[in-house]
């Protein structure tokens, strides 16, 4: 009996409703959590897998030796390597493609490069503007790892003490 | 409006004075109308950015200062978006259909009064008006589901239908409340039935009446929480799934010209439309006494809070299933105003009226 008058008091002055209202009328004060995008950015990891790029020594020589670890782990069948001879007798890749249609950023191809070669950096903003342009050439991505090679260099030392 | 008529009937030969009236009756319409208009486009911005911050996000700030232009942008987006009707739809059914939803909508907009004698056409019957032009706005949605020829938008006519009946019946029923409290069917009549400040206002004695009539305008103009008529979860969009372009845009106008019509005549008819909180105390101070005075500033700022309202439910509360709206409506809502209208024919007929 009394249950029943206390819920018909409840119901009839809407004091759910207006317990409901009171949270979100809360929340229309609180700080907004949005991220303003292309102005603010979220913190990120030294180790983020974004856009691969090809390092070079520091004397300019090309690390990659062709050894095709990384077209043989790929787990997306993304690499494609194909390699020659060179007249000093080293070994080095005439063609290094990787399709980033197929490629799921896993970065086994960079855990597995015994030279450091090919690396995935924190770039993760590119886009291409017509058909084919997914399937990155080997001087684009050589080009690349130059253009980013200090900032690469950063954060590979930032994580090495972790690996 | 004296200084053009006279300059009309200057410039026009003698008996013409048809023309004179008839032009000055379009600019005040139009004088109501663009306003309105433009109320409705910066609603669905004011909208998207409250439910935006009860939901901690933004809401729109891209387009402009702050997003200030984002319902331009929007309207510019509809306007020139590809109006497409399905080939099995009945084609001239289909496109009256916005225009029968808007024109309504719209037309209400004459008898309601703005200030003290700011009105368009002063009918005496003005509530009995609204209670008529407002229902037609239910043809305009149920035949856009029938001529849409589509299952979706059938069913969610149907449901409109069925709902904005039902909670016309308790509308009416709180309206006949006010109606006995203030002894008129004139709406300006109404607003000066509460003349006198604060205690005066109708929402005092008749809350009751003044809970279901909001909550059945909301039904009617079939918002959240009871927007079974568009619920997303079940049939896509509802009624106006196969619209697109500016015959979609026609019916989110007169849905938001509703909106803005259910919060103004909730603040005519209980909060004392253009009257001042304060009654006549105030009017004597010299520069504050024209703001803290009547005027249309008050009516603004009362739609506003039940607009807001509108849309802090929409932030808040779940979809009702269909047949609790349907036993809200008739089980609950009726019963409400018939015993409050019962009790305040005794407290009349008895003599008391705390409100006078």
């Amino acid at each position: 009996m009394i249950r029943s008058i206390k819920h018909f008091i409840k119901s009839f002055t809407l004091f759910e409703l207006f317990q409901g209202l009171g949270v979100t009328g809360k929340y229309l004060f609180k700080r907004k959590i949005t991220i303003q995008y292309p102005e603010q950015k979220t913190p990120m990891s030294p180790r983020f897998r974004g856009h691969h790029a090809l390092r070079r020594y520091p004397n300019g020589q090309e690390r990659c030796i062709a050894c095709k670890l990384c077209e043989a782990v790929c787990p997306a069948l993304a690499i494609d390597i194909e390699s020659e001879e060179r007249a000093d007798g080293t070994r080095r890749t005439t063609k290094y493609d990787i399709d980033f249609f197929k490629c799921i950023y896993c970065g086994f191809c960079e855990e597995v490069c015994p030279v450091d070669a090919i690396v995935e950096t924190h770039i993760f903003e590119y886009h291409y503007e017509e058909r084919g342009g997914n399937i990155i050439t080997k001087q684009e991505l050589l080009a690349f790892g130059d253009k980013h090679e200090p900032e690469i260099a950063k954060r590979k030392a930032a994580d090495a003490p972790y690996r | 409006m004296e200084t053009v008529a006279t300059f009309l009937n200057g410039i026009l030969p003698d008996g013409w004075d048809g023309v004179t009236t008839l032009i000055i009756i379009m600019m005040k319409i139009i004088a109501i109308l663009l306003p309105l208009i433009l109320a409705v486009a910066y609603t669905t911005f004011a909208e998207r950015k409250i439910i935006g911050y009860m939901q901690v996000r933004m809401g729109p700030n891209r387009v402009g200062p702050k997003g200030w232009l984002q319902p331009i942008a929007d309207t510019v987006k509809l306007m020139f978006k590809e109006i497409i009707s399905p080939t099995k739809a009945t084609t001239i059914v289909f496109f009256i259909a916005p225009m029968l939803a808007l024109a309504p909508a719209l037309a209400v907009w004459a008898v309601i009064p703005f200030w003290d004698g700011g009105v368009l056409a002063d009918v005496n019957a003005g509530v009995l008006l609204v209670l008529a032009i407002t229902s037609l706005d239910v043809f305009g949605i149920i035949l856009a589901g029938w001529a849409s020829n589509s299952k979706y938008a059938i069913l969610s006519s149907l449901r409109v239908g069925a709902q904005v009946v039902s909670y016309e019946i308790a509308m009416g029923f709180a309206l006949v409340g006010v109606l006995m409290a203030a002894g008129s069917m004139n709406l300006s009549e109404i607003v000066r039935a509460q003349d006198g400040g604060i205690q005066n206002w109708f929402a005092w004695p008749l809350i009751g009446l003044l809970l279901v009539f909001f909550i059945s305008g909301v039904a009617e103009t079939n918002r959240a929480p009871f927007d079974v008529a568009e619920g997303e979860s079940e049939i896509v969009a509802g009624f106006h799934v196969e619209y697109s372009g500016m015959a979609f845009a026609l019916f989110f106008l007169a849905e938001y010209a509703s909106m803005i019509l259910v919060s103004t005549l909730t603040a005519l008819l209980f909060m004392g439309g253009w009257l001042s909180p304060f009654g006549h105390a105030l009017d004597d101070i010299p520069v504050l006494g024209a703001i803290l005075g009547d005027g249309f500033h008050w009516l603004f700022i009362k739609s506003f809070f039940f607009l807001f309202c509108y849309l802090w439910f929409r932030a808040t509360f779940p979809r009702y299933r269909y047949d609790q709206i349907m036993r809200l409506g008739w089980k609950i809502l009726i019963p409400v105003t018939l015993v409050w209208i019962f009790g305040e024919g005794v407290a009349i007929a008895l003599g008391w009226k705390p409100w006078l």
